[in-house]
C-alpha cells in the first residue's frame, strides 16, 4: 500500500504537482525521510535536489584565517590511507570527492557537474552502472587540469591490495571507465541500489594521476605528496605537521564562485576535548573545535556568556549494550563465547528482554549525554526513511522482575537471583571510558534492585578496540555476557551497518575473529532480509527490509540501544560551518563563512 | 682524559643494545595494534587490516623485527611510522625545535631562581627568607604541572584573557612581534615546567651548599679576611656544584624527552605529545626512536657530567 501511494507521489513531483519538500514531508510522516527519501526520487525518475545551501559572501576571500582545533590531529594526508576521521578531514581540506552529503543527507555536487538521475540518464535502470559527469574546467593546485582519468587511476589505486589503501572495500568490487574526457561510468557487479558510495564523501577523494601515477601498488608509501598534497579543494596545502599542525592557503583558481571565504586555514591538533573547548567557548582563540566528548554539564558551563556556542549533527551513531549468544565460561577447542556453546543464562528471549527494560535511557540521557543524544529503541536510526516506527522501549524493573520470576529466576536468599542453583551473575563489559563507565553504574543499580548482580570492567580502548588476536580483552572475542560500546554510521546508508550482523560474519576463532557479527547472533530470517536488500532495487521496499531488519534486532533483543548519539562540536558565535551528521566536519568546506 | 671518554663509550654500547632489547621486547609485547582504529569501521574489511600489518612486517617474529630494527638503527634508518606514513627521524626532528625552546627555557628559568635563592637561602639557615624560600619550594613541588598549568589557564588566558593557551609553531609575524609573540605563549608553559624544577632545586641546591659552608677550609678562606662573596662564590659554590651539576646533568635528556604532560595542555607540539600520541595510536617505531634516543642521551650525559667533575675538582682524577 506504502508502495503504491509513493509511486504516485513520486509521479506528482516527476510532473511538478507536488514540490520536493512537501514530497520529503509526506515521507517524513510515514517514517520514511532524508538522504535515502532523495535518492529514492533519483531512483524515481526525480533529479535530486541541489541542496540549497546558504552561502552569503559574494566575493572569494576576504574572511581572515579559519583557525580549527581536532584534539586529535591529522597524522597523515592521503585520504586513502586514512586510519580515522581525523585523517580525513585534514585530507579533506585540499582533496576533493564528486559529491559529499549535506544535513539532509542529499548529495552536494563538489567535482561532479550534477548529479546523476534516471532523469539525466547518469542512472542506469537496472542499477548496475552510474554516469557522473565531472566538472569542466577544474584545475589541480599545480594547474594540470582535472580529468575522467585521474578517476580512473584513483579507482585503480585504491583497488590494488598491494597500496593497501583503507578504502579497497569502496573500490575493490567496482569497475570505473573512461566515458569521455569529462565523464566516467562506475559499473557494479550487481544492483547495486546505493550508489554513491565510490568517489563520495569521505572515502572519495580523487587523487591526482600525474602525482601519485608512479607509487601505486607496494611503492604507495613512498609517494612524497602523501605529506604534501594537491588536490583541487578550497585550500592550497601550506605545511604539514603531523599530529600537530595542517595549514593551508586560499586556492585562487577555486572552481566554485565567492569561494573560499576564508584565506588561510589552521588546523590545529594535540591536547583534549574540554581544554578545546575553552578555546573556542571561552578565550575564542579558535574558530570551531572537532567532537566535543565532553559532559553536557560542562559544556553548559563554559556556553554561559562565551564567545562560542555548541553546535549539533544528526546521523546514525548508536551507543548499544550487546548481548552475548553465546557462552563466555566455557571454553571449547581454546575458544571461549565459542558458536558450539548457548548462553546458559540469555538463551531464553524473555531474559533478554527483561534486562532490556533495566536500561534506564532516560537517567542515562539526562546524566550524561544531554543535547548530544536522543533516546530510542533502534539499533538504525537513520536516514529517517529507514527509522522503524514499530519498536518501543521502556524502563520498568517491577515487569522485569515479574518477567524474571516467570522465567524461572527466583530471587534467593542473598537478594540474588538464581535458577537451578545457578545465580545470575553477569559480566558487563566495555571500553574506559567516562560516559561509558557512568552508564555501567546506571545500570548495574537497576539490576540490583531487580535481583541480577552485575559485574562492571572497563577495557583501555587500544586493547578493547584492536584486532590481536593474543588479546582476550577485545571486543570481537566478547569474552563477557554483556558490553557496550559505540558504532558509528558513516553513510547515509544502511547497508554496512546491518551488514555486520549476518550469521556468516559471526566472529570465531576460525576468522580469528574478523567477523564483525560480535553478538554472534544468528537468524536465518535476519540472513534473508539482508541478501534480499541488497539486490532489492525498488527504494521502498529496500527500505521495508532493513526497517525489518532493525525490527528483528529489536524482538530477539540482540541490541539494547542505549543512546543514539549526535554529533557535537564547538563553534564560535560568527562562523558559520555547514555540517551533517552523514559527512566529517571538513566535507562541506567550501561553504563554510564567518557573518560579519 | 681521551682514553677515558673512549673507554666510557665502549662500555656504554653492551649498555644500549640491552636498553634496546629490552624496550623492543616490551613494546612488542604490549597489547594493542596500530590499526586498531579501522576495526570499529565497518566500511574497512579486516583484510585491510591484515594487509597493513604484513606490509608493515607487524607479523613477523620479535627477534626477526628486532634485527630488523637494529640494523636499520646502524644504517641511521630510524624507522617508519605506521600511523604517519613518514620517516620517524623528520617526525622527530619536526618535533625538536618546540622541545628545546620551551623546554629549556623552563631549565634556565629553574636554574636562574634555584642557584640565587639556595645560595643566599644558605648562607642565612633558618632565617626569614630562608623559611619562606623553603615553603615555596614545598608547595611548589608538591603541586602537580597538570594542576599549575589548568590554574594558569584558567587565572591567565580564561578569566584574565592576557595569554594565549594554545602553543602556535609557526607565528604569522615578522621581526620584533614574532619574537614578542613566541615570548607571549611560552610564558604559561615555561612558568609551569619552571617553577616546578625551580622548587626542588632549590632544596638541592641549598642542601649541597649546606654541607660545604661549614667545612674547615671555608672557616680558614675567611680567617685570611676574604670577603663573604668571595668564599661564597669563589669558594663554597664551586665545590657545592658538584652533585648540582649531577642533577642538572641528568635533567638534560629531559629537555630533548620534553614533558608530556605540560606538553599535551599547552599543545606544545613536542618530544613528549609525540610520544605520548604514538603510545597511544601503538605507533611503535616512533615509541621505539623516541625512547631509544632518550636512553642515548642519559648515557651521554652521564659521562658529561662525570668529565665536569673533573674541572669542577681536579682531585677527582679520570682514569
Amino acid at each position: 500500500m506504502l508502495d503504491k501511494e509513493l509511486r504516485s507521489m513520486i509521479g506528482q513531483v516527476k510532473d511538478g504537482r507536488m514540490d520536493r519538500r512537501a514530497f520529503v514531508k509526506r515521507l517524513a510522516a510515514v517514517g520514511l525521510t532524508a538522504p535515502l527519501a532523495n535518492q529514492l526520487l533519483a531512483l524515481g525518475g526525480v533529479a535530486m535536489a541541489q541542496s540549497p545551501a546558504v552561502y552569503k559572501p559574494t566575493k572569494r576571500g576576504g574572511g581572515g584565517p579559519l583557525k580549527v582545533l581536532w584534539w586529535q590531529g591529522p597524522t597523515l594526508l592521503n585520504p586513502h590511507f586514512a586510519t580515522g576521521t581525523k585523517d580525513q578531514d585534514g585530507s579533506r581540506l585540499f582533496y576533493e570527492p564528486l559529491a559529499s552529503w549535506d544535513a539532509d543527507g542529499n548529495l552536494n555536487p563538489i567535482l561532479a557537474a550534477e548529479i546523476p538521475s534516471l532523469a539525466n540518464g547518469g542512472l542506469a535502470a537496472d542499477a548496475k552502472s552510474v554516469v557522473w559527469k565531472i566538472k569542466p574546467g577544474v584545475k589541480w593546485h599545480d594547474g594540470k587540469p582535472l580529468t575522467a582519468d585521474d578517476f580512473v587511476f584513483t579507482w585503480q589505486y585504491a583497488s590494488d591490495p598491494a597500496t593497501a589503501a583503507v578504502t579497497i572495500s569502496t573500490y575493490g568490487e567496482i569497475t570505473v571507465e573512461k566515458v569521455s574526457d569529462l565523464s566516467i561510468r562506475i559499473l557494479f557487479k550487481t544492483p547495486t541500489p546505493f550508489w554513491a558510495n565510490a568517489f563520495v564523501g569521505a572515502y572519495g577523494c580523487v587523487l591526482p594521476k600525474h602525482l601519485f601515477a608512479d607509487y601505486k601498488g607496494s611503492k604507495s608509501r613512498e609517494a612524497p605528496n602523501n605529506l604534501a598534497p594537491v588536490g583541487t579543494g578550497p585550500y592550497k596545502f601550506v605545511e604539514f605537521k603531523p599530529g600537530d599542525v595542517v595549514r593551508g592557503e586560499l586556492n585562487p583558481d577555486y572552481h566554485m564562485p565567492n569561494r573560499p571565504h576564508f584565506d588561510t586555514i589552521e588546523m590545529k591538533g594535540g591536547g583534549d576535548a574540554v581544554s578545546a573547548a575553552r578555546a573556542v567557548i571561552q578565550t575564542g582563540e579558535f574558530d570551531f573545535a572537532w567532537n566535543m566528548q565532553v559532559e553536557d554539564d560542562v559544556l553548559l558551563r563554559l556556553e554561559k556568556g562565551g564567545k562560542g556556542k555548541t553546535v549539533y549533527a544528526t546521523g546514525g551513531d548508536i551507543e548499544f549494550i550487546a548481548i552475548n549468544f553465546t557462552d563466555p565460561n566455557v571454553e571449547i577447542d581454546g575458544e571461549r563465547s565459542s558458536m558450539k556453546t548457548k548462553h546458559p543464562i540469555f538463551s531464553d528471549p524473555n531474559v533478554r528482554k527483561a534486562l532490556a527494560l533495566l536500561v534506564d535511557r532516560d537517567s542515562v540521557k539526562k546524566a550524561i549525554y544531554g543535547r548530544a543524544g536522543r533516546t530510542t529503541a533502534n539499533y538504525l536510526n537513520g536516514p529517517e526513511k529507514f527509522v522503524s516506527k514499530n519498536t518501543s522501549w521502556e524502563f520498568n524493573v517491577e515487569k522485569a522482575s515479574k518477567m524474571l520470576d516467570d522465567a524461572g529466576w527466583k530471587v534467593g536468599a542473598d537478594g540474588i537471583r538464581e535458577k537451578d542453583g545457578k545465580k545470575f551473575k553477569l559480566l558487563y563489559q566495555t571500553s574506559t571510558n567516562g560516559p561509558r563507565q557512568k552508564t555501567q553504574a546506571i545500570v548495574k543499580q537497576a539490576c540490583q534492585k531487580a535481583g541480577i548482580d552485575v559485574e562492571l570492567k572497563s577495557v583501555v580502548a587500544s586493547v578493547f578496540f584492536s584486532s590481536d588476536v593474543a588479546n582476550p580483552d577485545t571486543y570481537p572475542k566478547f569474552y563477557a555476557d554483556i558490553e557496550e560500546f559505540q558504532i558509528p554510521m558513516t553513510q547515509p546508508d544502511p547497508a554496512l551497518h546491518m551488514r555486520r550482523y549476518i550469521s556468516a560474519n559471526v566472529a570465531t576463532k576460525e576468522n580469528k575473529w574478523q567477523g564483525q557479527n560480535f553478538p554472534r547472533y544468528v537468524n536465518k530470517e535476519y540472513d534473508d532480509a539482508i541478501a534480499a536488500a541488497e539486490t532489492e532495487t525498488d527504494p521502498v521496499k529496500r527500505a521495508a527490509l532493513y526497517i525489518k531488519c532493525n525490527d528483528l534486532l529489536w524482538q530477539d533483543t540482540v541490541f539494547i540501544p542505549v543512546m543514539h548519539r549526535l554529533l557535537v562540536d564547538a563553534c564560535s558565535n560568527t562562523l558559520r560551518p555547514a555540517l551533517s551528521g552523514w559527512a566529517n566536519r571538513t566535507d562541506n568546506l567550501q561553504d563554510w563563512y564567518r557573518e560579519a | 682524559m681521551s682514553q677515558y671518554v673512549l673507554r666510557r663509550l665502549l662500555i656504554a654500547v653492551p649498555s644500549l643494545l640491552a636498553i634496546s632489547l629490552v624496550l623492543f621486547v616490551v613494546l612488542a609485547l604490549a597489547p594493542g595494534d596500530p590499526f586498531s582504529e579501522l576495526a570499529t569501521n565497518p566500511n574497512v574489511p579486516p583484510e585491510v587490516q591484515a594487509a597493513l600489518r604484513a606490509k608493515f612486517g607487524l607479523d613477523d617474529p620479535i627477534y626477526l623485527r628486532y634485527l630488523h630494527w637494529l640494523n636499520a638503527m646502524l644504517h641511521g634508518d630510524w624507522g617508519f611510522s605506521f600511523v604517519s606514513r613518514m620517516n620517524v627521524d623528520t617526525l622527530i626532528l619536526q618535533r625538536l625545535p618546540a622541545t628545546l625552546y620551551v623546554i629549556g627555557s623552563a631549565q634556565i628559568l629553574a636554574l636562574l631562581i634555584a642557584i640565587p635563592v639556595g645560595v643566599y637561602a644558605a648562607t642565612r639557615p633558618y632565617s626569614l627568607f630562608d623559611q619562606i624560600a623553603n615553603t615555596l619550594a614545598f608547595v611548589g613541588f608538591s603541586l602537580p604541572t597538570f594542576f599549575t598549568g589548568i590554574l594558569f589557564i584558567l587565572i591567565f588566558s580564561v578569566t584574565l584573557d592576557w595569554l594565549p593557551f594554545v602553543y602556535t609553531t609557526d607565528i604569522k609575524a615578522t621581526g620584533i612581534r614574532w619574537v614578542l609573540e613566541m615570548i607571549r605563549q611560552a610564558i604559561m608553559p615555561v612558568a609551569v615546567l619552571g617553577l616546578f624544577q625551580a622548587a626542588s632545586m632549590t632544596r638541592f641546591v641549598r642542601s649541597a651548599m649546606l654541607d660545604v659552608i661549614r667545612l674547615d677550609y671555608v672557616t680558614t678562606a675567611r680567617a685570611k679576611g676574604l670577603g663573604q662573596t668571595t668564599v661564597i662564590i669563589k669558594h663554597v659554590m664551586r665545590n657545592a656544584m658538584i652533585p648540582v651539576v649531577t642533577l642538572i646533568a641528568l635533567q638534560m635528556p629531559a629537555v630533548f624527552g620534553g614533558a608530556i604532560v605540560t606538553e599535551q595542555i599547552f599543545r606544545i607540539p613536542g618530544i613528549g605529545s609525540l610520544l605520548i600520541s604514538s603510545i597511544l595510536s601503538n605507533d611503535t617505531p616512533v615509541v621505539m626512536a623516541v625512547t631509544f634516543v632518550f636512553a642515548c642521551l642519559v648515557v651521554l650525559f652521564n659521562l658529561i657530567a662525570d668529565v665536569l667533575y673533573g674541572w669542577l675538582d681536579p682531585r677527582i682524577s679520570l682514569r
